[in-house]
């Protein structure tokens, strides 16, 4: 017991450190990855290559002047932020990050809390994110802050059941919501990386949690042409810091995830020796490499994507997330769920490569008419209903 | 019936989201890789691609004979063309009865860097000059004396001349 809130403790406090130490890096990244996109060289004057750039935002942010606005609620000026940020953190604490690590007093597994339900876990406080941008433009008491938590939340809500949609197939693949039994499933061999079998879960994925983190193309809660800065509007110095690191601690939870859901969390692929005890530390530290490695992946994917598209129309956002991604993760539960039946059930096949494989024709099947569909337009294309004019 | 706007009818069938947004990402890709065009200023001041132009108007300088005074005869003509009118003279004569300024200042505040001045001078006395770099703790040292235009040593502008507009 003793070893267990010891060891629970020390995790906490790791992983803590860990992702605002990497909170503070990504926001360079992302100021230098725009740069380089854009032919530029971005911040590099503080410090080597700019690494101390994130330590003086950080100092300047401290230093600055508080506002609070006369018309604001304080209570809820005040906590916003807070609501803001610590969801963002929380999510994060049922993803297994690497293998058990071996100590004198015996396996640690590598995850802060080995939840039973840990996917619901997430589900649950992943859309507790989105009181914390409402309340902020609620209670700022000023018409842009207002409108951009109202999109926001109108926004999450929406794509939220696309992203919930999506998982069901993992876990209907799975057969368990624990995430590390997630993991150890996709473990037998790459193509049981669930991405192979669940390709276009992936993809739904994707565009959900694009839009759950409020992520160009859809940061329309803070849309600063038209909103200013939308929800974070009146806030300044720390508690706008606060929303910042929450927006990166919400891309850091997300690709976490990604990684987790779809690309076998911590496995090495092509090599079974990092998937069973016994646990050794040089495995616990490959493993963890892996993983980073993943994650920033999927963080450099989400830079990446922001600096080439531009921003949805609000109607169009709206269409995407009701009228294409609900049908469409409906329409895939139904058949994957079919299929997995069929293989599983009629056939008798146990979930191996095989299965994986056949799986993922039936995706690539699905895929083609869906993408020339979704490429031709027919479906975001205009505003207004033909002959609505 | 709803308000009447104008639609504009999207060419539905040449329209495509997906092709255009992987296209546009490889673009950003490529653009990532790319050499950078930036110039890392305080260390870098010139480029194979950019260089100041010899034209450039900046603050001024007086040059000065080989005895080290200022070439200005004190004739008055650059306070008279100056738009700006930011050119203070004060002439003065010595026994011999040269003109020499007594009193001398351009506030570069003032200055729209017309290089007027510089044009009109017989003794191809005050320059402007190929400099950018002014910063000053107060206003007051933004008005240039007499000793200060003659100290300075950064390079004169050649300025454009209209019987050799290509400046060969
Ligand atoms: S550059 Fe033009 S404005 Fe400036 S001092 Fe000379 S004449 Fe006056
Ligand atoms: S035009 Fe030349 S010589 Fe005449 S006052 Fe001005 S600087 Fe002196």
């Amino acid at each position: 017991m003793t070893f267990f809130l010891v060891a629970s403790i020390v995790k906490i406090l790791v992983v803590f450190t860990v992702i605002m130490v990497g909170v503070a890096l990504l926001t360079l990244a992302e100021r230098r990855i725009c740069a380089w996109i854009q032919d530029r060289l971005g911040p590099n004057r503080v410090g080597p290559e700019g690494l101390l750039q994130p330590a003086a935002d950080g100092l300047k942010n401290l230093l600055k002047e508080e506002t609070l606005p006369g018309q604001a609620d304080r209570l809820l000026f005040v906590l916003a932020p807070a609501l803001a940020f610590v969801p963002a953190l929380l999510a994060i604490a049922v993803v297994p990050f690497g293998a058990p690590l071996p100590t004198p007093w015996g396996d640690v597994p590598l995850v802060v809390a080995d939840l039973p339900v840990g996917f619901l876990y997430i589900l649950a406080i992943g859309s507790l994110g989105v009181y914390g941008v409402v309340l902020a433009g609620w209670s700022s008491n000023n018409k842009y802050a207002l409108l951009g938590g109202l999109r926001s939340s109108a926004q999450m809500i929406s794509y939220e059941i696309a992203l919930g949609m999506s998982t069901v197939a993992v876990l209907l693949l799975a057969g368990n919501v624990t995430l590390s039994d997630v993991v150890a499933r996709q473990q037998q061999s790459l193509f049981t990386w669930n991405v192979f079998p669940l390709g276009l879960a992936y993809f739904i994925f994707t565009v959900a949690a694009f839009a759950e983190t409020n992520r160009l193309p859809f940061d329309l809660p803070e849309a600063e042409a038209e909103l200013i800065a939308g929800y974070h509007t009146e806030y300044s110095a720390m508690k706008f810091s606060m929303f910042y690191i929450a927006e990166y601690a919400n891309m850091v939870t997300a690709s976490a995830l990604m990684a987790t859901l779809f690309f076998g969390g911590w496995d090495i692929p092509f090599t079974h020796w990092d998937d069973a005890p016994p646990w050794t530390v040089a495995k616990t530290l490959a493993t963890l490499g892996v993983f980073a490695l993943k994650v920033c992946c999927f963080l450099f994917l989400y830079i990446w994507v922001r600096w080439t598209l531009p921003r949805f129309r609000y109607d169009q956002l709206m269409a995407l997330g009701w009228k294409v991604m609900l049908p469409l993760a409906l329409v895939y539960i139904a058949l994957l769920a079919t299929a997995i039946w069929v293989l599983h059930d009629r056939l008798g096949w146990t979930y191996d490569s095989r299965f994986a494989l056949a799986l993922c024709g039936l995706n690539v099947l699905l895929a083609i008419p869906l993408f020339f569909v979704l490429d031709r337009g027919h479906l975001i294309a205009s505003s207004v209903a033909e002959g609505g004019a | 019936m709803a308000i009447g706007v104008k639609v504009l009818k999207r060419p539905v069938a040449q329209t495509s989201y997906l092709r255009a947004t992987l296209k546009g990402m490889a673009l950003t890709l490529s653009h990532l890789l790319r050499p950078k065009v930036t110039m890392q200023y305080p260390e870098e001041k010139s480029s194979t691609d950019w260089t100041i132009s010899p034209r450039w108007r900046g603050t001024h300088r007086m040059l000065t004979d080989e005895q080290g005074r200022a070439k200005c005869v004190a004739c008055g003509l650059c306070p008279q063309i100056c738009p700006a009118n930011c050119i203070k003279l004060v002439p003065g004569e010595d026994e011999e009865g040269n003109r020499y300024p007594l009193i001398y200042e351009i506030d570069e505040f003032r200055c729209i860097f017309c290089g007027y001045c510089q044009e009109v001078c017989p003794e191809e006395a005050i320059h402007v000059g190929v400099h950018y770099e002014n910063s000053e703790c107060s206003r007051d040292r933004f008005v240039y004396d007499l000793e200060r235009l003659c100290a300075q040593t950064h390079p004169v502008s050649t300025l454009w001349d209209p019987s050799d507009p290509s400046g060969e």
